[in-house]
Formats: structure tokens, C-alpha cells, sequence
């Protein structure tokens, strides 16, 4: 193992982390809600589910978030996304992640931040798995095959 | 207003997934790239979430229900 240096973000990615860490206690303090952004997706998806107002309200703010970075943060702030997948393969990998936060009940964020949180052992099982999962993948993608 | 404040919790939420790098894949990836060179920023981001998380979910354990007086799910 060797430490990429020249990409590592202590500072921005510890404030990062306690911004999201700020609003995943406000949603839960305000609203008695887990923020597990792919959870909130999910019922915004759903016809039966009736609550869809806050949902939507809090992934308008998500976009929002997004344009006026960009409008308005340094570009050095910003790590732009950059993705060298084709259309078909993120298709596929999008739906397993559909998939795998459904039947796992959960993402980074509502696993990972807000269930590790509330010292969940369920939440601890989850963040576990896709964390190895991730760790396997990236071995063998990069380095086997 | 408490669409408002849930707009506001999501615009929170996105300037830190911006500014901790979980906006870019390949930073996640090279957080996963063990065997490879290693960006450990992502245990920063974990580690400031749950920081905070646990201050902030062990605030409203103590009481009934949410300031906007749903339950908590």
C-alpha cells in the first residue's frame, strides 16, 4: 500500500463529512427522519407512498446544492465528477445499486452515517459488506483482471 | 416552512458530499484501491459524519418526538 498524497483531503473531506454528518442530525432533530438519500428516492418513486413533500423538498435542496457550487465555489473546491464508463455499463451499475440499497435496506448514508450513529448493528453488518464488496471489486478490477 | 428547512437540510447535505470529494467516483475508488495508491480522505468523511451523527442522534434520543412533532421513524 502506498498513500496517494497528492490527492488526499484531509481538511475538506473531515469538513465535508461534518456538514453531512449536520444534516443527517437536523433532518432526524427536525423531521424524525433517517437521511438515507436512496431511501428518500425510493418513497419520492413509490405511488403508495403518501409523504412525498419533505422528500422532495430535501432533493430539490440536494440539486441546489450542486448549481450554486458551481456557480459560486472555487474550482478547487469542487472535485468534479469525472466518469470514463459507457452508458450501458453505469446503467447496469446503477441498478445494483438500486437493487443492493433496497435489499440491504440502506446506502452510505443511511447505513454508513446515520445508522453507524445510532450504533445499529444492522447498520454496522451493511457498511461491513458494501465496504468489502468494494474493496474485492477494486482489487480485482485493477489489479487481477 | 418545514419544506423550507428539509430544502435547506438537502443544500447542507450536497455542499458536503461536494467538498468532502464523495461527488467523484474515482475518489471513492481510490479509497477502495488498497493494493494500489491509497486516498484515505473517505475515513475523513466517515469520520466526521459519525462524529457529529452521534452527537446529533443522541440529542433527540432524550425526547418524545421531532421539533416539527412527527415521530421519529
Amino acid at each position: 500500500m502506498t498513500i496517494d498524497w497528492l490527492n488526499f483531503t484531509p481538511l475538506t473531506s473531515l469538513i465535508g463529512g461534518v456538514l453531512i454528518g449536520v444534516a443527517a442530525s437536523l433532518l432526524f432533530m427536525n423531521s424524525g427522519r433517517i437521511l438515507g438519500v436512496t431511501g428518500i428516492l425510493e418513497g419520492l418513486l413509490r405511488s403508495r407512498v403518501g409523504d412525498k413533500a419533505w422528500r422532495l423538498s430535501f432533493v430539490l435542496g440536494l440539486f441546489a446544492s450542486g448549481l450554486i457550487a458551481q456557480w459560486s465555489w472555487p474550482a478547487d473546491w469542487i472535485h468534479a465528477p469525472r466518469i470514463d464508463a459507457s452508458w450501458s455499463l453505469l446503467m447496469l451499475a446503477g441498478l445494483l445499486v438500486g437493487l443492493g440499497t433496497r435489499w440491504g435496506a440502506g446506502c452510505t448514508s443511511g447505513h454508513g452515517i446515520c445508522g453507524l450513529s445510532r450504533f445499529s448493528l444492522r447498520s454496522l453488518i451493511a457498511t461491513l459488506s458494501f465496504m468489502a464488496t468494494g474493496f474485492l471489486t477494486i482489487f480485482l478490477i485493477r489489479h487481477i483482471f | 416552512m418545514q419544506r423550507v428547512i428539509e430544502f435547506f437540510i438537502g443544500l447542507i447535505f450536497g455542499f458536503g458530499l461536494l467538498l468532502s470529494g464523495m461527488t467523484d467516483p474515482g475518489k471513492v475508488q481510490s479509497f477502495l484501491d488498497l493494493a494500489g495508491q491509497w486516498d484515505p480522505s473517505l475515513v475523513f468523511v466517515m469520520g466526521g459524519g459519525v462524529l457529529i451523527g452521534i452527537l446529533g442522534f443522541g440529542l433527540a434520543r432524550g425526547k418524545k418526538a421531532s421539533f416539527s412533532g412527527t415521530p421519529f421513524h
